[in-house]
């Protein structure tokens, strides 16, 4: 996609009159103190990093290995952790639920790693980069973080080389690079469709090197279920050993959480089966506050939902609305026809009638709001499922005139076949079908500049925490955001917390632990004991159906309070009426859901209130009432330039919302046009 | 569709094993294989039976979790992962019979479900370069010829899935192994330990209990990736020469 020009709106056509306060949400929480991350220095903000890495107190080596170190989840994030702290010294444990570390769902990542490197010469600098991403966000990310990012991101890419990712390369044998989402430089670092597997083997075998050099042991197949807390610190984990069954409590210095984003909160999205928001649920219980939770990112190009039995959606990369064209028939009734039989005057190409000059390149948030808007009309194409049809033309049938359909599979070949395999048409031949899905979620654990949540020795990284990305991800910035957290951020910042350690030993018997480790027994035995008559399965559809419907691309207030009366009754429901059969000692697929569904069910209430208290659009998130006359998201900085950091209160209570005021100096906000 | 499903069914590592016989009926030709058994599952929950238990994760060919043998081939009759396959392949009325990979280096955990860890300590073994984070040079200090780093790409492909020892007579990992022997060994950065590489993953290869290879092939047809046949040649070029070397 090509770059978007900054408009700055003097007026305001918004349904709402400008600066007026709202509070949507009032009486569905309690207000809280601001919030402030006290850990970003001050002055220029290309010191800030280098100050803290200066200032942050340093562990001596033969002091680390008395230090327990643990992390939850091998993604790109906890991966790069493991094998860094690891190398580093310290002890580490390291925990997935998958049956290897090299399983996580960072392997599923297509596109590419950004990095500012400039190798294109093109005007990149790690400023621009840093530029890019803040505006992405839609000026709702911190500053500090995001160009500390910007700065770590060359690093990586050496890194990853000298592990042997293999990287696309020129003929002269040096990196190649491509252009990607909403900026105008050539600065992702690509191996084929394949990057983020690439990356999360190089993250894999540096970890697995160092199970072999004995400083991490890895715990696979293993689900952390609660987070120990003992004098206000994070002192370890209850996790449950998924083959045996076994309730495990590991003890440590400090915990990371690397569990990874939210997304099957919709039931249906491109995110694994697996990928589950528990660990970072039962730190929030604990004292984490959460931090943006509604922030979601919908893709627009997905293969669309076939029928009830879809268990999940699959993205196919972006760069097919390079040279795909987007339709939908003009009238309904041609909706059921065969598109190659419908003339080109009877087909409405609607983002290129809407969007003139982006046309089919729109931001990833305006194609998929345009696509849902179609099919609401009933303008949608292929079968219907519930009685709508949810899919929109991707036509290839002129770039394959004007490029020849070799042209056209040197570009796409892997993305058609895929394509083919999943449909069972050949989109050589008729139109691909395409429909947005969630995909991620910038919302997570709140952090500040260390990356250090609410609870003194929880770190969180990765897309589990909300601090980089603002309201919207540009892509190929999350593998970079992980590998940053994981390699080059969270080791330098963990040790100004463990300089402070070895703290004082604490026993499995300590109340703190007991307690912990009997709510895990307590709710695996409640599920077991319930012997109710829903499959768990059927409440996550439910659930994501809430979702979907009220928290998904377009948000209103009414719809929002609907969804936290549904979803409360289906809460209630769940803990009545689920049905777990088998055992807790064997590997029981069932049990292991619906302890996540349970979490995901708390915190789909969150997200709907999180919605409904930011009455403004801005990135992912779009709310009715706050839209231009042409139906463009519309902010108000006015009122909502802050980081939402829940406080959970307590169950049935109303949790606390903390504001962190988002203050820019370095960049101007601006608020976005495509027109 | 109707389907027959003939599934083996395992309740732990250690107890006995049995087919067991299953009718589905309403399954759908867009959906997934392993959509398929979810539907199968929700039938058995609702009445009070244990579902089947099978791994899968990304449900989109990359992650490397799921892997059934379908009617005797590791990962059915596509070339893809087991998630990618779809009914469309199968016919209204066919029995379909589903097992966990068999070789004595996967032990069945559950069900459908085996233990793969012998690949992880396999990589433990030496499947890695040696550097430590923030030891790295400018990345575009060592230029890497095109063609090395596709090569090396394409077999750096590989998703551990397992289906190369499932396929295999003997039970061998040798395209497992020699896929990521070849990875490595094509680019310069892998070059320094190149010898002690093959000679480490050699040698866990064989401790774990996995087979020799004897040029068969199976596994390579059976790769969802298509890893070729050639990685064991170089695997072998690299034995020796390391052996040469007085590894």
């Amino acid at each position: 996609m090509t770059d978007m020009p900054d408009t700055t709106l003097t007026s305001d056509p918004s349904h709402d009159a400008p600066g007026e306060p709202a509070d949507d949400a009032a009486g569905y929480y309690t207000p809280g103190d601001p919030i402030r991350d006290t850990k970003a220095p001050e002055g220029p903000i290309s010191e800030r990093w280098q100050t803290r890495k200066f200032e942050a107190r340093l562990v001596n080596p033969s002091n680390r290995r008395k230090l327990d170190v643990i992390i939850v989840g091998t993604g790109l994030a906890g991966g790069a952790a493991a094998a860094t702290l690891g190398e580093a010294g310290y002890n580490v444990k390291s925990f997935c639920y998958q049956d290897s570390p090299r399983r996580a769902h960072s392997i599923a990542a297509q596109g590419g790693i950004n990095a500012a490197k400039n190798y294109k010469e093109d005007g990149d600098s790690v400023h621009r980069l840093f530029y890019d991403t803040v505006k992405g966000g839609d000026y709702r990310s911190r500053e500090s973080n995001v160009y500390r990012l910007a700065e770590v991101s060359t690093n990586i890419i050496d890194q990853c080389v000298a592990q042997g990712v293999p990287f696309a390369r020129e003929y002269g044998g040096l990196l190649d690079n491509r252009s990607f989402g909403g900026v105008q430089v050539s600065r992702t670092f690509y191996a084929r469709g394949q990057t983020g597997q690439q990356l999360l083997i190089g993250a894999y075998q540096a970890m697995e090197r160092q199970v072999a050099a004995g400083t991490v042991e890895q715990f696979t197949r293993h689900e952390m279920l609660e987070l120990i807390v003992v004098d206000g610190k994070a002192r370890g984990i209850i996790a449950r050993d998924l083959v045996t069954g076994e309730i495990e409590t590991h003890l440590a210095d400090v915990v990371v959480l690397a569990s990874g984003g939210y997304g099957n909160v919709f039931f249906l999205s491109t995110n694994a089966m697996g990928s589950n928001v528990t660990a970072s649920w039962r730190a929030h219980r604990k004292g984490a506050y959460m931090a943006n939770p509604c922030y979601t990112q919908i893709h627009p190009t997905c293969i669309p939902v076939t029928g009830t039995h879809q268990s999940k959606l699959t993205l196919m990369s972006e760069s097919l609305r390079n040279d795909g064209r987007i339709w939908v028939p003009k009238k309904q009734s041609d909706c059921e026809k065969d598109p190659r039989d419908i003339p080109e005057e009877d087909r409405d190409y609607y983002l290129e009638r809407i969007y003139p000059s982006f046309g089919n390149l729109v931001p990833r948030d305006i194609a998929s709001r345009a696509a849902k808007n179609v099919c609401d009309e009933g303008r949608g194409v292929g079968p219907a499922v519930d009685g709508v049809r949810r899919g929109v033309y991707l036509d290839f049938s002129a770039a394959i005139e004007r490029l020849g359909r070799d042209g056209i599979e040197e570009k796409y070949d892997n993305l058609f076949d895929m394509y083919a395999r999943i449909t069972g048409e050949n989109p050589y031949e008729v139109p691909m079908r395409i429909y947005p899905a969630v995909h991620y979620v910038m919302g997570g654990l709140w952090v500040d500049y260390d990356l250090q949540s609410t609870i003194p020795g929880l770190f969180v990284t990765g897309e589990a925490n909300f601090s980089d990305h603002g309201a919207n991800r540009l892509g190929a910035s999350a593998l970079m955001q992980g590998l940053a957290d994981g390699y080059f951020v969270l080791p330098h910042t963990i040790r100004d917390y463990l300089a402070d350690g070895p703290f004082e030993k604490i026993d499995e018997n300590h109340p703190a632990v007991v307690e912990a480790r009997k709510s895990v027994e307590d709710r695996v035995a409640h599920f077991l004991n319930t012997q109710g008559t829903r499959s768990v399965d059927s409440y996550h559809r439910e659930l994501g159906n809430i979702m979907w419907e009220y928290c998904g691309m377009e948000r209103t207030e009414d719809g929002l309070k609907k969804a936290i009366d549904l979803i409360r009754t289906l809460k209630d429901d769940f803990w009545r009426n689920v049905k777990v059969l088998g055992t807790a000692d064997t590997l029981n697929q069932s049990l292991e859901k619906a302890g996540r569904v349970a979490d995901f069910l708390e915190l789909g209430e969150l997200m709907c209130i999180d919605a409904l208290n930011r009455r403004e659009s801005c990135g992912g998130h779009f709310r009715a009432e706050s839209q231009t006359e042409d139906g463009e998201a519309l902010r108000h900085d006015d009122q909502f330039a802050y980081v939402a950091a829940w406080e959970f209160a307590g169950d049935g209570e109303a949790p606390v919302l903390h504001k962190e005021d988002l203050a820019y100096t370095a960049i101007e906000m601006k608020q976005r046009s495509y027109k | 569709m109707k389907v027959t499903l003939k599934i083996w069914r395992q309740p732990d590592a250690q107890a006995q094993g049995a087919m067991r016989t299953y009718e589905l009926d309403g399954v759908s030709t867009d959906m997934s294989f392993l959509e398929m058994l979810d539907v199968l599952n929700e039938d058995l929950i609702a009445k009070g039976e244990d579902p089947v238990a099978f791994d899968s994760d990304c449900r989109e060919g990359i992650c490397g979790m799921c892997g059934l043998m379908i009617n005797g081939q590791a990962h059915g009759p596509e070339v893809t992962t087991t998630c990618q396959l779809h009914m469309r392949s199968f016919k209204d009325g066919d029995e379909i019979v589903i097992e966990p990979w068999r070789a004595d280096a996967f032990p069945v955990v559950k069900d459908l479900v085996v233990d793969r860890g012998a690949f992880d300590r396999m990589i433990q073994a030496g499947g890695f370069i040696s550097v430590n984070t923030g030891s790295a040079p400018e990345a575009h200090s060592v230029p890497v010829p095109r063609d090395d780093a596709i090569r090396a790409f394409n077999v750096a492909t590989c998703i551990g899935c397992g289906a190369c020892v499932a396929a295999c007579p003997n039970g061998s990992a040798s395209l497992f192994m020699g896929a990521k022997i070849t990875h490595l060994g094509e680019l310069p950065q892998g070059q320094p330990e190149r010898d002690s590489r093959v000679v480490g993953m050699v040698s866990q290869h064989d401790a774990e209990g996995f087979g020799g290879c004897t040029n068969i092939g199976e596994c390579t047809a059976a790769c969802p990736k298509e890893i070729p046949l050639d990685v064991i040649s170089q695997l072998n070029r690299d034995l020796q020469t390391a052996l040469r070397h007085g590894h």
